[in-house]
């Protein structure tokens, strides 16, 4: 311990601090599957090809960076797929009855914005478990799709509104993925930059501490419900977008991928710590391995037991290790 | 609190009598005495799997997993069923590889201290993987199913269909075993208390663990009965279910974070749920309600209990105790 | 007064447990090192030493809960090993620990009994044998308990009674006592000595952790005292004396020496008028000048902290008013309070003060966030700054601004604490047992600071029950008990005695006091 007047701000250098975290290991991982992947096909360095396969994270990620910050507070959203489903199943109805391209990206957004919104009046408002609510709402919002539709599928979308889930912006860059990176950027500068990311770190290692330090501990959990609601709805105008049409099972599971590729993002699933470049890096690597699968011809079933291995190995790995390490010295 | 917890179940009884009353005014062949057995038996599966689930929401985890494993049994006891193994043993070895599953995930939450929503979550997509690993994707169907193996949980004993009776035995065995055992005791210790749990010399790991191996159990043999009663066996089977038993549990007033509930609530949830199920299609309501309405269902018995459980402060003044 | 029963030849018995050189480290902490205790039936053998030297350690360890490094546990001369908190029970010893590690939805009967009920055929739980035992029990300790009754409807002394009665439940040689008496009131306090006499004459070896002198010297055959992880002595209690004890818990002889001050008391700045809740507390008035430490000092669950935690903006007053220097302040929330200038450090340091997970900086800065960064956007730089501008002012020790708070020491922890409310330059301080459970170091620092701060014209408001510290630092003391103010001192008309006679009830309140 060193004298109180000599306490230094930082003791770790920021490259040894960088080398040993957790994102770290993750993009070692990424370029690993990416030099396997392009070993493995010859198709895999095609631009074309690798273009095709950022859709394969850009909707899920989009999702998962208010996820993130979500889960980092010590909440969960688990109807956020339903919430695609909702969103896409009203812009269709709107479609069909002949609505202009902006209002189904309007109606798109603010349905997710009162899917949020919902979620969080109960959650901040009544004090409800976010988990039991959102298995609620995620039974109540694909269950509004299922009675709109039934057993129907909406297709009449204007032409135009393809643009969103497969136009490109530049080259082979497609509007989602210019998307994503834009809102990785805002989502990061968000959560690590801003005193309302400071606030949420807060709230996720202590909520009491933080109510007691004057942290207004139920309006930002509110905002990031409805964060996550709004993000669900872009979401569901990209995929209905890129598919084209809607049915009620639209995004079946999604939740659980987002869920995923947050934990494997090195998020704390109990909350308090995780990072947004973590969930950018997470994306990155199930996006390649999802595409290297998928060139290898492997079913999508198949991929999702690979998904759930992915899921519990990043949480149990690090703590098998810890619990081996002490004894093997 | 006992008594408002029993008055909890009445009420909650009540509910689904008066709801029973109100569809018999203008549907009398609702009440009709085949029908309410139909719907009771149709509701058994859901008994079963919420009477797993509330020992492991009791001991303040959570399995989502419970639908696919049900899906996995269901599968192995129809493809062992293909080739010409003998009933009991069918049964035995749903009813244990199910138990292996929920085994699998009490020991990551016991073991290696991952939380039981991520633990079964990730289950919940192996085990569906696994099951069109082991069928290739095939369905398998009514023509390939023996006859004692579809026959077996509708056969009718003293009015009622064998699935219906094991419902009911399993419900019994499940109130002896919750009210009567140090193993169902120590639920409402681990899920109520766990550091104080360590204390009196409770293993909260193994309680925990035994919980998800008994639900797992469970799902494995309500698999086979699945399976045999609607003559059908494919990956997709009771998909989503889990969330109708976390619903279930629930409205039976099973608390999310551990530690209350009872065996009355459990069921009278599923039947809860049963009910309306099978009431839909006979009061001219499309099935594709069902979903919303368990969903507001979920979301009306938490905000409910919630309610129940909130307390207004520490009682410090003499004159408010006197009050309260 | 009760008057003891004469005292049986305590030098011929047998120690019915005995431990030799217990050793227990942690990760980074050396908690208990070459341990050796012996316990003697019919007897109470008293364990002291200050927080953290390593008592709650060997509770964990007598009880199974911690297994030692190295060391011996010997049950009538029979070495054994706890190895799980039931092989513990099953030997014979017990523990009553200091919060009550009950189960609010299991009955009272099933509470005392939990791991060792009544079991009837087929190994099933015999509900009546179970209830009846309980009965039995209960009336043994003199408890008036429905056996049936689920423990959530009881209050904290029922529950007390309930967790002794779970002692007494397994047949046990040796129980242990961990601050009983804590949270008792003055009667229950006295109905637990009868008890304590009572397992005495049963033969039973007790081991009673207290931090209270008194009741030290009242009840106990014997002292082992614990300093930093050791045993640094024991003996007879007829042969010890009060300084002697305390000389070996801190290792240097203490007479606690608070600051000297001479208060300069300002203008009002916190006005509190006929404050009520529906049922914590009931017109609560007070004025509080800049310059001036106002202590509130009573038993615990009196109502202070909850008197407290409503001006910071927590709970909703039901009725009355309170005013900031002369303007009329609403507080709904405790970002108001804090924008009111009233901020508030908490007993519960580890959930209320400090966010452990978050470096030492990040946790000074949360409540001026707003003026540390720019539109929202961090500014780090500054925010160092000011965490080191104020956590030096309190002499806080460690390795870097960037450290874990988790990290600390308790009584740097409270440093951290403080440093965050005191960079929001607040006008109003209010510091809720602010030396509980820390070091005696940080304790003087922090009574220090508080002189300091009072001189420098915040006005303080120190809630706390300890009398020295009490009568130490403030200049004007309010007494509370169950929920209601009962007595006011200047600085000139504080005794310890009329403290706590008003605290307990016993004086008939500040009016006959002044009388």
């Amino acid at each position: 311990m060193s004298d109180a007047r000599h306490i230094p701000d930082r003791l770790d250098r920021p490259l040894r601090r960088l080398l040993r975290s957790w994102e770290f290991l993750l993009a070692l991982v990424a370029v690993a599957i990416f030099i396997a992947n392009s070993l493995a096909s010859p198709y895999f360095l095609n631009p074309w090809n690798l273009s095709d396969a950022t859709y394969n994270f850009t909707e899920l990620g989009l999702i998962a960076f208010p996820m993130a910050m979500l889960i980092v507070a010590g909440e969960i959203d688990l109807s956020v797929a339903s919430t695609i489903a909702l969103a896409s199943t009203l812009m269709g109805a709107a479609a069909t009855a002949g609505a202009p391209i902006a209002v189904l990206v309007l109606i798109g957004l603010v349905v997710g914005l009162f899917c949020g919104a919902f979620n969080a009046v109960l959650v901040t408002r009544l004090g409800l478990p976010s988990i039991v609510v959102t298995i609620g709402t995620m039974s109540l919002y694909r269950g509004l799709s299922y009675i709109i539709l039934g057993n129907q599928a909406y297709t009449a979308y204007p032409t135009g509104f393809a643009y969103f889930g497969q136009g490109y912006v530049f080259w082979v860059f497609s509007f989602e993925l210019v998307l994503f990176v834009l809102m990785a950027v805002v989502f990061g500068a968000l959560q690590h930059r801003t005193s309302f990311g400071r606030m949420v770190y807060a709230i996720g290692n202590n909520p009491t501490g933080a109510l007691f330090s004057g942290i207004r501990v139920a309006r930002v959990k509110a905002i990031l419900f409805l964060l996550t609601g709004l993000m669900s709805g872009i979401a569901a105008v990209c995929l209905t977008s890129r598919l084209g049409s809607t049915r009620p099972s639209i995004a079946l599971g999604w939740e659980l991928q987002v869920v995923t590729m947050v934990v494997l993002g090195g998020v704390d699933i109990l909350g308090g710590s995780g990072t947004i470049p973590g969930v950018v890096l997470a994306a990155l690597v199930m996006g390649l391995v999802t595409f290297g699968f998928g060139l290898l011809n492997v079913p999508g079933i198949v991929m999702s037991i690979f998904i759930g291995l992915l899921l519990i190995g990043v949480i149990a790995l690090p703590r098998l290790w810890s619990r081996l390490k002490p004894r093997g010295t | 609190m006992s008594r408002a917890l029993k008055s909890r179940e009445a009420l909650l009884g009540g509910a689904i009598l008066s709801m029973v009353a109100l569809i018999a005014i203008r549907f009398p062949q609702f009440v009709a005495p085949s029908n309410l057995v139909g719907t009771f038996n149709d509701t058994s599966p859901l008994i079963l799997l919420a009477l797993g689930e509330m020992a492991v929401i009791l001991a303040k985890c959570i399995d989502l997993s419970v639908a696919a494993n049900l899906a996995l049994c269901g599968m192995v006891a129809a493809m062992m069923n293909t080739m010409g193994i003998p009933l009991p043993l069918i049964i035995l070895a749903a009813t244990a590889l199910g138990a292996v599953v929920g085994m699998v995930n009490g020991l990551l939450v016991w073991k290696l201290d991952i939380p039981p929503i991520v633990v079964t979550l990730g289950t919940m997509t192996i085990t569906r993987g696994a099951i069109f690993l082991i069928s290739g994707g095939k369905w398998i169907n009514d023509q390939q199913l023996s006859e004692s193996f579809k026959d077996f949980p509708r056969s009718v004993v003293l009015g009622l269909p064998v699935m219906a009776w094991v419902a009911i035995v399993v419900a019994l065995a499940f109130a002896v075993l919750i009210g009567r055992t140090p193993f169902g005791r120590s639920l409402f210790a681990v899920g109520g208390n766990p550091n104080a749990a360590i204390y009196t010399g409770i293993n909260v790991g193994r309680t925990q663990a035994l919980a998800f191996t008994l639900a797992g159990a469970l799902a494995g043999l309500t698999g086979y009965l699945w399976i045999a009663r609607y003559a059908v066996a494919y990956v997709d089977i009771a998909n989503g279910f889990e969330l109708d038993v976390v619903a279930a549990c629930v409205i039976g007033g099973i608390s999310i974070a551990g530690g209350a509930g009872s065996v009355a609530g459990a069921v009278l949830g599923a039947l809860f749920l049963g009910v309306i199920k099978n009431a839909l299609p006979v009061v001219g309501i499309s099935p594709f309600w069902q979903m919303a309405i368990s969903g507001s269902a979920i979301l009306a018995a938490v905000a409910i209990n919630a309610r129940e459980r909130r307390r207004a402060g520490r009682v410090i003044l003499k004159t408010a105790e006197s009050r309260a | 007064m009760t008057v003891l029963p004469p005292r049986a030849d305590l030098q011929t018995t047998d120690p019915v447990l005995t431990l030799t050189g217990i050793s227990k480290s942690f990760p980074g902490v050396r908690a208990l090192h070459d341990v050796a205790l012996e316990l003697y039936p019919g007897q109470v053998t008293a364990l002291v030493g200050e927080n953290g030297a390593g008592k709650s350690t060997i509770v964990k360890i007598l009880t199974g809960i911690y297994q030692p490094d190295t060391g011996a546990i010997a049950v009538a001369g029979q070495q054994t090993h706890f190895s799980t908190a039931a092989a513990a029970e099953a030997a014979g010893v017990t523990a009553i620990h200091q919060e009550t590690v009950l189960f609010d939805e299991l009955t009272v009967a099933e509470n005392i009994f939990l791991g060792h009920a009544p079991r009837g055929r087929m190994g099933l739980i015999d509900w009546r044998a179970m209830n009846e035992a309980a009965r039995a029990l209960l009336a043994r300790i003199g408890a008036d308990l429905d056996p049936s009754a689920r423990l959530r409807d009881l209050g904290i002394a029922s529950k007390h009674l309930v967790s002794i009665a779970r002692a007494l439940s397994i047949d046990a040689r040796v129980v242990i006592m961990d601050e009983p008496t804590a949270a008792l009131s003055h009667k229950e306090i006295h109905e637990l000595y009868a008890l304590v006499e009572r397992l005495k004459a049963e033969g039973k070896a007790i081991l009673f952790i207290s931090h209270k002198f008194d009741e030290i010297f009242r009840i106990a055959d014997r002292w082992a005292v614990f300093r930093d992880g050791e045993l640094v002595g024991h003996g007879m209690m007829r042969d010890v004396h009060e300084a002697q004890l305390v000389r070996l818990m801190v290792g240097r002889s203490v007479d606690q020496i608070f600051p000297k001050r001479q208060p300069k008391l300002g203008p009002p700045a916190l006005t509190v008028a006929g404050y009520c809740h529906p049922t914590e507390f009931d017109d609560i008035r007070f004025t509080l000048h800049e310059g001036e430490i106002l202590g509130f000092y009573g038993l615990i669950g009196a109502g202070r902290s909850e008197v407290m935690q409503s001006l910071f903006g927590l709970t909703k007053p039901s009725k009355g008013a309170c005013r900031i220097g002369d303007r009329i302040a609403v507080i709904r929330s405790t970002a108001e309070a804090i924008a009111n200038g009233i901020v508030y450090v908490p007993e519960d340091r580890g959930t209320q003060g400090a966010i452990k997970g978050l470096p030492i900086f990040q946790n000074v800065t949360l409540p001026s966030l707003a003026r540390t960064s720019r539109k929202g956007f961090l500014r780090l730089a500054e925010e160092f700054r000011l965490a080191r501008e104020f956590t030096s002012r309190l002499d806080l020790r460690a390795a870097s601004l960037d450290q874990d708070v988790a990290l600390l020491s308790g009584g740097n922890q409270q440093k951290v604490v403080i440093a965050k409310w005191l960079a929001t330059k607040p006008r109003v301080i209010i510091l809720d047992e602010p030396t509980k459970g820390i070091d005696i170091g940080s304790k003087a620092a922090v009574h220090e600071f508080m002189a300091e701060l009072a001189g420098q014209g915040l006005a303080v408001i120190m809630v706390s029950s300890e009398i020295p510290e009490i009568m130490g630092m403030s200049d004007r003391v309010i007494v509370m008990r169950e929920g209601r103010m009962v007595a006011e001192y200047a600085r000139d008309e504080m005794t310890p005695e009329r403290l706590v006679r008003a605290a307990a009830g016993l004086g008939d309140g500040m009016e006959e006091d002044r009388a």
